[in-house]
């Protein structure tokens, strides 16, 4: 989609191993890979492959074994608020409001700025009416939507997604999507999406990075260029969701 | 996009019927002491001869009363409620920051954990003696029992309450760029208080039943040196009596201030999360969890 916008990130052969009493587990291995600047890509692997490591090194949180991590041409050495991970809906502060949490990153703002970032980030998302809500409150649709929202407050140039829609049943995971990429569409962001659900990657992505199972390595970057909104029956979806099944190795038929 | 609805919207309520279950609710308990006192009177009354074993009822509200016209109700009740107020306070002071401290830094709970987990069982009375020794006989080594008291589950609380913090809260915090005292104030504090507020009630709970066992050593004052007074000066069992429904009567009161802590929704979710059932992990945030990178 952005064929030679800038590196935004950039992975080089990177691996991990965690020590755990006496033995090495290798994780990753030898990872490459260039995220251009508003590029949506997907992560996509088995559970336990390693997914979730690599966009935490990749955040700042973990330290790699070996291999570097730049973000516009500076390694990552801790989290920054440039560039907000997004977790499951369990991420949400439970003892703020849904204003409060949406407001957690720019405490630092003038209070009437503020509170317009507040109000513009709540219609965003569509929690209007809920403002004053805790978290207990909501439904895990709304829990999600309200880190989307606290994530987009702070304006970061990337956003982590690690399996966000994971824990939403599967109406409210589709919803999501759509409002994902509704919101990616106006604000522009550079997004890194893990997934271990096929048919979501190949809606989402400009491109998929297909990992192998632990220790996760590259095994096929798959660039789609379907425009969206896709037709999730059109014969090129189903050609590209089929031929990622085919890579994994698992016959579409049940 | 349509606004989806709230999944869980509280089932409304009738007002007739809210109040006359209130209602209800604040007669069951005040009808069970009716009955107490009840029984308490009649027993003593078919007793005959045995009724010295204890007062009756009217006996004990009579001494109430004796000691509030002579003023030693509330000498009583003020040296009490201070020397409690003076040892929790310091316990609050030096557990909290403490087991927070030794939460933080696993490393360093791992080592101290232990002697607190070994201090917590001995009863604060066991260190009357000790205090006696440091302290002499008289209020400081009173408020240091019940510092005592107060000091090791409070500060066990705070310990295992910051272990207890999600990594995701804290990597969230740490996300927006908040540094240490950031973090502990904007995340760690707010994190904790649910569990805070009830060691807070649980040791001043404590804190009330080892003041008056030390005030029946350490001092000529206070709710357990009039029972243990009234004993040794005459045989006065119906102040003995009076003494206790007091001491009662203050720690209920004192649960309640307590409790009302609770309610503001702020630390609601702390007591709640177990009742709707955690979504279960599911693969998201697995490295984040288990790395436990709490700098
Ligand atoms: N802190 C850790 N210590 C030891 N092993 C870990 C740690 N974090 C993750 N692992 C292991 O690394 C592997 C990959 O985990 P993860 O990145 O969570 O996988 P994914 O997100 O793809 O499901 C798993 O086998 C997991 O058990
Ligand atoms: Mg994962």
């Amino acid at each position: 989609m952005t064929g030679n916008a800038e590196v935004k990130v950039r992975i080089q052969d990177l691996s991990k191993a965690f020590h755990t009493n006496g033995h090495e587990i290798r994780v990753l291995e030898h990872i490459d890979l260039d995220v251009r600047e508003g590029e949506l890509v997907c992560i996509l692997g088995p559970s336990g492959c390693g997914k979730s490591t690599l966009l935490n090194i990749v955040g700042g949180f973990l330290p790699a074994s070996s291999g570097d991590v730049a973000i516009d041409g500076l390694p990552v050495r801790r989290p920054d608020p440039r560039r907000i991970f997004v977790f499951q809906e369990r991420g949400v502060f439970p003892w703020l409001t849904v204003e409060g949490n949406i407001g957690f990153g720019i405490s630092g703002l003038p209070a009437t700025e503020r509170a317009a970032r507040i109000a513009h980030y709540v219609r965003l998302v569509g929690l209007e009416g809920f403002e004053n809500a805790y978290p207990q409150e909501l439904s895990g649709g709304m829990k999600q939507r309200v880190e989307v929202a606290r994530a987009l407050a702070v304006n970061p140039d990337v956003l982590y997604l690690d399996e966000p829609f994971g824990a939403l049943d599967s109406i409210t995971r589709l919803v999501m999507r759509s409002e994902l990429l509704r919101i990616w569409q106006t604000e522009r962001k550079t997004i890194l999406f893990v997934t271990h659900d096929i048919e979501e990657s190949c809606q989402l992505a400009d491109r998929i990075v297909v990992l192998s199972a632990r220790p996760g390595s590259i095994r096929r970057v798959v660039e789609v260029d379907l425009p969206h909104p896709r037709d999730l029956s059109s014969p090129r979806y189903l050609a590209l969701r089929d031929s990622i099944l085919e890579e994994i190795g698992l016959a579409h038929r049940i | 996009m349509a606004r989806p609805a709230p999944i869980d919207s509280p089932p409304p309520h009738g007002r007739p019927a809210r109040s006359s279950r209130s209602l209800v609710r604040a007669l069951v308990p005040l009808s069970g002491i009716a009955v107490l006192i009840l029984v308490w009177d009649v027993a003593l009354s078919l007793g005959g001869g045995r009724s010295q074993l204890l007062p009756r009822p009217f006996a004990v509200v009579r001494a109430i009363a004796e000691l509030a016209q002579k003023g030693f109700l509330l000498k009583h009740v003020v040296a009490s409620l201070f020397r409690v107020t003076w040892g929790y306070v310091a316990a609050v002071i030096v557990g909290i920051p403490l087991g927070v401290v030794l939460g933080w830094y696993r490393r360093g709970g791992m080592a101290i954990a232990p002697i607190l987990e070994i201090l917590r069982p001995i009863s604060p009375l066991a260190w009357i003696p000790v205090a006696i020794l440091w302290f002499g006989v008289g209020d400081v080594s009173a408020v240091f029992i019940i510092f005592l008291g107060s000091l090791f589950p409070l500060t066990l609380t705070a310990m295992n309450a910051v272990r207890g913090v999600e990594v995701v809260h804290v990597n969230a915090g740490r996300n927006f760029g908040l540094r240490a005292p950031e973090l502990l104030r904007r995340v760690i504090y707010p994190a904790i208080l649910p569990q805070l507020i009830v060691g807070l009630r649980l040791s001043l709970g404590i804190a009330w039943l080892v003041v008056v066992a030390a005030e029946m050593i350490a001092v000529s004052s206070g709710l357990g040196f009039l029972i243990i007074d009234a004993r040794n000066a005459g045989n006065r069992y119906d102040l003995v009596v009076a003494g206790m429904v007091l001491i009662g009567v203050i720690g209920i009161a004192l649960d309640a201030i307590m409790r009302s802590l609770e309610r503001s929704k702020a630390v609601a979710w702390g007591y709640t999360t177990i009742l709707e059932g955690e979504q279960p992990d599911v693969a998201g945030g697995d490295a984040a969890g288990r790395a436990a990178v709490l700098p």
